[in-house]
């Protein structure tokens, strides 16, 4: 399926060029597979007759439709299909002329929505998880130095997990390692802490992109009915994940441990904040392993990407969130090329001063990923 | 007491049952020989446990009994503590999580006369929220009926978190009902736990299951604005309780922002899901998720919008506060009678023609 | 206030448009059967080039469950974020009042009144008997 393109006669192009000074670090670029074909050169050949013949297994009703419909094909901007063919993100010459040239991006983080952990044979996650590590590494990291990849792992399977991650650790184009947020338990459970201790040990983030699928249901209320819920109910999932990271100690054990929040907004983090300092007040004997409010941990252990970011009525209620989450908890992200992407020149209707933008737009993530 | 305490109207205090022994003389022959025989009994919700701390104040409880059984205590302590002119009780026994819907119905009849006759019967100051079989709307509009001549009972309970979200048509039934009753829908926080207490499975503390009740409120107040609910019944108010509010203002962003580009797919929904919002739902104080001063807590309040969503509650014998200390710092004392009085009586019709 | 010459009346079919260049300014110009309108290219929530969205109907609803379609075609949807904007006025419909798109004046008008000025046409040779389509900015 691809967009109306409008019937559009004369398509003079904008002028290109970023206004920004500003360099700008995007904390979520979305590359793409032009079709799971670009895998077999990495994959046995074992799993090319086996995809071909029972496909890839997840729990989720479609073949090929996301459970809720998305707005727009491919979840994207409708003006980001690639003019030389294949879908939203998978060509780079594009991705480089539409997002990283176009607003001076100095360093971009990738993150697939493709990923062998929400694949039920674990065997075919693991070498999914496998061969796009390569697959990125020769075909966008090594193209273009500004992108930088994350280390896809089998996360329900913490012992592979941790081998695909020492495969790759100390190689400077992979800065963090992603697991899908849809995991099968709440990922603070013990069954997830070996990667996190890989992790720590290597000084790599975790970047929990909101993705995957679990078969659990979108709510705690069970399945909603439309998009428009669903596409909020993530967020709301990542304020779970959050808890649960939180709550079961993973940075008690892990103190140097960082992990980051993608696409799931950041304005809910003071309120989730408040609410679990006040019930801890009151439960702290359930959790004697916490050593410190649930608070603190979100401000010692957590980074939160922008987007989509909140546009209140009154713009100046975003800086307050941000005051109360702190300047140095948010990263800058695009989001590119999905629908609800944000535009660095538009994306905060409040004046920030210079200091505030160099941390959001890009330092914050420069000390996070220990990017130069 | 240092706050203002004058005649305000408690929106959740919770009796509770003190066991299946208690339901036997309201259950017909059938159910207490089911229940008797089968030794069924222990169906209070694993969302609340009762030997917990949080769930029992240690100055409101008494040794031996259930935090909220004793009438004595509510009223000296819910009623007479805070000086509320009416107070409404939320008995939470777990009918709603009965996988046996004809089971569920009998227990909610059984439920609905037991508070009649032992606590409405015994104190003026007493108003109550009707248990109902949501397994089956048919059940739950029959108790309904059932009730509705009633006046002291001024809503109908549900759960925040049961089989599908609270804006699906199978609960519609229900929402006729209490609209053509004036009654509002109150909707409680705790689980049936039909699905995971979160979208990536089950957490392992109980602290997370509590905190994570905020988010199951966001998912049911997403789908009760975008089923279509308010547009179908225009005079129905819905009462989020023990909820937590501080969450609402940047829900209310998000919410807002996405309509703005999926609209379409709920042509229904023609306003900012925040208009609606504020609107047709009303939250209790307690627990109120304080943030640390009450500066910050001004301007949660102002970016709320609307001085008439809160609704005053002690979440009697729940431990949300010590003392006296309902009130979090950074409310006026304008809005705090707001909070005790006007919007109580404004978000539930039968309270309105009763201090009439 | 100037009027310019954008278009011959035959070269944009009915559904379609044409972005233009006028003053550094990119307008697109939208045929609606057989009326013109323009608008801005550019969304004036985060700057997306809003004319090249895609031109859908009005989706509305007497209550839920309820569907209706109208306006087919009407209604240009911003690639980026999903607004939709009326393209005879460039009013937002989420935010009709203080959400618009810079909307411009067009008119069609024949060559042979055109000649008389003032007009700016720098592309185009007008001829007496043709129709143009002409914005003023």
């Amino acid at each position: 399926m691809t967009p109306d393109d409008g019937r559009i006669l004369v398509a003079e192009a904008p002028a290109n060029a970023s206004r920004s000074k500003l360099k700008l670090i995007d904390c979520d670029v979305h590359h793409a597979l032009r079709s799971s074909k670009d895998l077999y050169p990495y994959l046995a050949t074992r799993w090319h007759d086996h995809i071909a013949q029972f496909g890839r297994r997840r729990p989720v009703p479609f073949l090929a439709s996301s459970p809720y419909p998305k707005t727009a094909p491919a979840l994207s901007r409708t003006d980001s299909w690639p003019p030389n063919g294949g879908p939203p993100g998978s060509d780079l010459a594009f991705l480089q002329e539409q997002l990283l040239d176009r607003y001076n991006i100095e360093y971009g983080m990738l993150h697939l929505l493709t990923s062998g952990m929400d694949e039920r044979n674990q065997d075919l996650g693991n070498a999914l998880c496998c061969a796009i590590n390569d697959w990125q590494y020769e075909h966008w990291t090594q193209k273009d130095k500004r992108l930088k990849a994350a280390i896809v792992v089998p996360g329900e399977d913490a012992v592979a997990a941790v081998k695909e991650i020492e495969r790759w650790a100390g190689n400077p184009d992979f800065c963090q390692i992603s697991i899908v947020t849809h995991s099968i338990e709440p990922l603070g459970r013990r069954r997830y802490w070996p990667i996190y201790e890989a992790a720590e040990a290597h000084n790599l983030p975790i970047g929990l992109h909101s993705s995957g699928t679990n078969g659990h249901a979108v709510t705690s209320a069970g399945w909603c009915s439309y998009y428009v819920e669903e596409q909020h109910n993530v967020a709301l999932s990542q304020q779970n994940l959050a808890i649960s990271l939180v709550c079961e100690g993973v940075f008690e054990r892990f103190p140097a441990l960082k992990a980051v929040i993608i696409e799931a907004g950041f304005v809910w983090v003071p309120a989730v904040c408040w609410r679990l300092d006040q019930h801890w007040a009151r439960m702290r004997g359930e959790v004697p392993h916490l050593t410190r409010k649930p608070s603190e941990y979100f401000r010692s252990n957590l980074w939160y990407s922008s987007q989509p970011a909140d546009e209140p009525e009154n713009p100046q209620d975003l800086r307050q969130v941000i005051e109360w989450l702190g300047w140095d908890r948010l990263m800058f992200a695009t989001d590119y090329p999905h629908w609800d992407m944000d535009n660095p020149e538009h994306v905060f209707k409040f004046r920030m001063t210079e200091a505030e933008q160099q941390q959001v737009f890009a330092g914050n993530a420069r000390a996070v990923y220990g990017l130069a | 007491m240092k706050s203002v305490r004058h005649g305000g109207i408690d929106c959740d205090v919770h009796p509770a049952l003190p066991g299946m022994a208690a339901l036997l003389p309201y259950l017909d022959p059938y159910w207490q020989e089911q229940v008797t025989v089968r030794g069924i009994d222990g169906l209070d919700l694993s969302s609340f446990p009762t030997q917990m701390d949080a769930h029992g104040r240690a100055d409101w409880r008494e040794a031996g009994h259930k935090p909220g059984s004793s009438l004595e205590l509510l009223r000296r302590d819910a009623l007479d503590g805070f000086g509320s002119q009416l107070a409404i009780c939320n008995p939470l026994y777990g009918v709603l999580a009965i996988y046996n819907e004809h089971f569920a119905a009998a227990v909610a009849r059984a439920m609905n006369d037991w508070i009649t006759a032992e606590w409405l019967d015994r104190e003026p100051r007493l108003r109550a929220s009707i248990t109902v079989a949501a397994q089956n709307a048919e059940h739950a509009v029959d108790e309904i009926e059932r009730r509705a001549g009633d006046q002291r009972f001024v809503q109908v309970l549900l759960l925040s978190q049961d089989d599908v979200p609270l804006g699906n048509r199978r609960y519609w039934p229900i929402y006729a009902a209490a609209a053509r009753h004036g009654l509002t829908i109150g909707v409680h926080a705790g689980s049936t736990y039909r699905h995971a207490i979160t979208s990536n499975g089950w957490p392992s503390y109980y602290l997370e299951d509590y905190a994570a009740h905020a988010q199951g409120f966001q998912s049911n107040l997403l789908s009760l604005v975008h089923e279509g609910v308010f547009a179908k019944f225009p005079s129905l108010k819905v009462v989020f309780i023990e909820s937590g509010f501080t969450w609402l203002p940047t829900f209310m962003w998000r919410a807002n922002k996405t309509w703005r580009g999926v609209r379409a797919e709920v042509p229904w929904v023609d306003r900012p899901p925040s208009d609606i919002i504020r609107d047709h739902v009303r939250f209790t104080l307690q627990p109120t998720d304080a943030p640390p001063t009450g500066a910050d807590m001004e301007r949660v309040l102002n970016q709320i919008g609307s001085d008439d969503m809160l609704l005053f509650s002690t979440d009697y014998p729940h431990w949300q506060f010590d003392g006296d200390n309902v009130w979090p710092a950074g409310f006026s004392d304008t809005l705090k009678q707001r909070v005790l009085v006007d919007n109580p009586r404004n978000a539930y019709p039968r309270l309105k023609e009763a201090l009439s | 206030m100037a009027r310019h010459i954008v278009a011959d009346a035959g070269e944009i079919p009915p559904g379609g448009r044409k972005l233009v260049t006028i003053r550094g300014r990119e307008i697109g110009v939208f045929n609606q059967n057989g009326d013109y309108f323009a608008l801005l290219n550019r969304c004036p929530h985060q700057g997306a080039e809003l004319c090249k969205g895609t031109l859908i109907g009005l989706a509305t609803s007497t209550g839920p469950g309820n569907f209706e379609l109208t306006r087919h075609g009407e209604m240009l949807k911003c690639p980026w974020h999903g607004w939709e904007y009326d393209i005879r006025t460039g009013q937002s419909w989420c935010d009709p009042n203080d959400i618009k798109a810079r909307a411009y004046p067009v008119t069609v008008e024949h060559g042979a009144t055109l000649v008389k000025g003032p007009f700016v046409a720098e592309t185009f040779q007008v001829e007496i008997e043709q129709d143009y389509v002409v914005i003023e900015v």
